[in-house]
């Protein structure tokens, strides 16, 4: 654990916020979007607002995997979960999104046969265990989770498991931050982009973003100090003129990516057309179905999917959310109708969504606090 | 005739010796009332637990009171798996209901054991589990003085739950509430937090991590005993961060006294290998169960001489002054991180659910 700790030393935070203060041209607002929601999770974690100065703001990007599966996907999950010989799998993050008909849970609930897996392997364990039933796998997330998804299937295959499906739902990083780009409420400075998703793609699918859309994008790790260390070399090259695709996360994220994980992603998933993103609509090109070689393993074939598309509840205002055009809290039922034990929108549901981050670690008003913390240090 | 009496004799003899359970799983008929479950209750349990109020075995126990309050709690332990590093359900359930008790400021004094068991829970498993509780009541100088088991169809339960309820005598003039915690006072707590939480992970053996981490279970009531002795005014509000972890009971506590705590995260006592452990896993330790810690809140002017006390007794030495109450914003827990950043400590929703990526 001391790799992590050397990311957590309070003197090079505060040495480091000292230099992004420094950096910041008087007057002048800077605004950068965290594309991930594990960096989401961070900021708000560690409180690492209270370090920047206010010149710098930090929005929250689509990078959640869980808060970007629309309600008919959930849906259709459901109606699979439902058949009385299947057994679903699912991350645990995932077992709360609300769909059209309810959640994972409230099917649990019902009698559906829903178990919480940590990786698709375990639902391929529990798929050889019940030779009986059929056993499909909730995928979701960015290229960080499909070649975990891709390389069960490929074992599946080779072990010649038949009662193994997965129900696709992996997205891509890049049509997103594109939707993004395009858009038209686009007022950003820069990006903080992904670290996981890019130890897999590698840094060179961003270099779009800087030549074509001329905006900064740093690859940052988790750690509090990967954080600020990545605001303060966007804050370099804005002050250098610079615009540029760099690497922080050198010690995970290899500039080329990961050709073994890309090749198995290659090998057993195909491109969708089009994708329904929660709250962005339609993304073109933005996700991954299973391959027509392994078609054996495409919960989407296997089962009869009634593939109704729901349109997202009136007052969810996720999308704006996701694209970093509203706060969290600027939601109309932020915190009201809308609170972790009662998700309207998916961005409440899973700790790396927006909405939940503010909700539980940053919903508070910060000047009180520091009165607050006054008090606290004077008793 | 004669023969015949010697014969009836025998009998007699056989049926007053010594029960003894042959069986090596536990079978329906353990619960059924009969003859196999009194030979459970006395050659397992009563042989566990004997004491002179257990030993008639009648419905009930009949205490006489020792003092003028009394506290009386109830707690249920469905712990899986049931043997872990550092402990098993069985002390759990004995110190679980020990440290509520102790908690209210009461020398815990008598437990009752109620058990559920899962047909084909083998006898031997528990065994295991009665002499870790007969131990763990005599450690806590409590007396097991009732009890009762039920047999379920297999299938129907996970081997073993045990509810434990126990009685103690508030011999103390204190008055400890969560409301009378005020702005001024010290949070502190008795050691390193999410030891057990995290050693119970560890052995359900879903994630495949190796590291050395055991429960910390064990009964408060001595430690507790000594505090309130050198500060019976000065504390406000003794608990045992048990379900939920620290983080859940400090909420517990702002909301009921309407009053601000502000946490430090960097005194906050989390053994390495914990940290590492949550790290993984995705999980605060803020919120991993503790089943041997309590948190104290005490009046600020007194904080470090209770923090002395503590330190002096063996189950307080990583003691530690982790934070201190507000008066504003009321009824909500906030942490000051290391890096000098602020946020909030909120009750957690459902399962602490780990994250994906
Ligand atoms: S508060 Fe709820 S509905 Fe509004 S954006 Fe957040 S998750 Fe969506």
């Amino acid at each position: 654990m001391r790799f992590v700790d050397e990311f957590r030393d309070a003197g090079r935070a505060r040495a480091l916020a000292a230099r992004i203060a420094e950096r910041c041209r008087p007057g002048r607002q800077y605004t950068f979007m965290e594309v991930c929601g594990g960096h989401t999770h961070t900021i708000y974690k560690h409180g690492l607002e209270d370090l920047l100065p206010p010149e710098v703001n930090l929005v929250h990007g689509p990078g959640c995997p869980v808060c970007v599966i629309p309600m008919g996907r959930v849906d259709d999950a459901i109606h699979i979960a439902r058949q009385p010989d299947v057994i679903m799998t699912s991350f645990g993050d995932m077992t709360r999104v609300p769909g059209g008909t309810g959640s994972f849970l409230d099917a649990k609930a019902a009698g559906a046969d829903i178990r919480m897996v940590y990786s698709p392997l375990d639902a391929l364990t529990i798929a050889r265990a019940n030779p009986d039933r059929r056993v499909v796998f909730m995928a979701i997330g960015f290229e960080t989770t499909a070649p975990s998804t891709a390389m069960t299937v490929l074992r599946a295959a080779e072990q010649g498991v038949t009662n193994f499906s997965v129900f696709c739902n992996h997205v891509m990083i890049i049509p997103a931050i594109k939707a993004i780009l395009d858009s038209p409420d686009f007022r950003l400075d820069g990006f903080i982009g992904p670290g996981h998703v890019s130890a897999v793609i590698g840094c060179e699918p961003y270099g779009f973003i800087a030549r074509e859309y001329a905006k900064p994008l740093v690859v940052a790790g988790f750690e509090p100090i990967d954080i600020l260390a990545s605001v303060l070399m966007l804050l370099d090259q804005l002050a250098e003129d610079r615009c540029e695709v760099e690497n922080q996360y050198a010690r995970v994220v290899p500039w080329q990516g990961n050709r073994i994980a890309l090749s198995a992603i290659g090998r057993v998933m195909r491109l969708r057309p089009h994708f329904e993103w929660r709250g962005l609509g339609f993304i073109a090109h933005s996700a991954l179905a299973m391959s027509d070689e392994y078609a054996a393993f495409d919960a989407e074939r296997v089962f009869d999917l009634p593939g109704v598309r729901v349109a997202d509840p009136k007052p969810c205002q996720c999308g704006e959310v996701l694209k970093g055009v509203l706060k969290p809290w600027e939601c109309k039922v932020f915190g009201t109708a809308c609170t972790p034990e009662t998700p309207i929108g998916t961005c409440m549901v899973s700790s790396e969504g927006a909405c939940a981050a503010y909700y539980n670690f940053g919903r508070f008003d910060r000047e009180q606090m520091h009165r607050a913390a006054g008090e606290a240090s004077r008793a | 005739m004669n023969r015949e009496r010697q014969v009836l004799a025998r009998i007699e003899r056989v049926r007053r010796r010594k029960p003894v359970v042959r069986e090596e799983l536990i079978t329906l008929a353990h619960g059924a009332g009969g003859k196999a479950t009194h030979t459970l209750i006395e050659a397992v349990f009563l042989e566990a637990f004997r004491n002179p109020l257990l030993e008639p075995l009648g419905d009930g126990a009949l205490l006489a009171p020792a003092a003028e309050r009394m506290a009386f709690t109830t707690d249920s332990f469905v712990v899986s798996p049931l043997f872990f590093p550092g402990g098993d359900i069985g002390d759990l359930a004995v110190n679980g209901t020990v440290n509520d008790l102790a908690m209210c400021g009461a020398r815990p004094a008598h437990l009752s054991a109620g058990f559920i068991l899962e047909e084909g829970f083998p006898v031997a498993d528990l065994r295991r589990i009665t002499a870790s509780m007969a131990a763990a009541a005599e450690a806590a100088g409590v007396t097991i003085v009732t009890g009762d088991t039920k047999v379920v169809q297999r299938g129907k339960a996970d081997g073993c739950y045990i509810t434990t309820s126990g009685v103690g005598y508030v011999e103390q003039p204190v008055t400890l509430s969560a409301a009378g915690v005020r702005p001024g006072d010290a949070v502190i707590v008795s050691g390193s937090i999410g030891d057990h939480g995290a050693a119970v992970m560890l052995a359900r053996d879903d994630y495949g991590i190796e590291a050395s981490v055991a429960s910390d279970t064990a009964p408060l009531h001595d430690i507790v005993a000594e505090l309130l002795k050198a500060l019976p005014e000065q504390v406000r509000t003794l608990r045992d961060a048990t379900r939920g972890g620290v983080a859940t009971v400090l909420n517990e506590v702002a909301s009921a006294s309407e009053t601000a705590i502000v946490l430090r995260e960097d005194a906050v006592p989390v053994r390495p290998e914990v940290t590492g452990i949550c790290e993984l896993l995705g999980l605060d330790p803020l919120y991993v169960a503790c089943e041997g810690r309590f948190v104290a809140v005490v009046d600020g002017a007194h904080a470090d001489q209770a923090l002395d006390v503590l330190r002096g007794h063996p189950l307080g030495a990583g003691a530690a002054i982790i934070g201190s109450v507000a008066a504003d914003p009321q009824g909500l827990v906030l942490l000051r991180t290391s890096f000098g950043g602020t946020r909030v400590v909120d009750v957690l929703v459902g399962d602490p659910l780990p994250r994906i990526c």
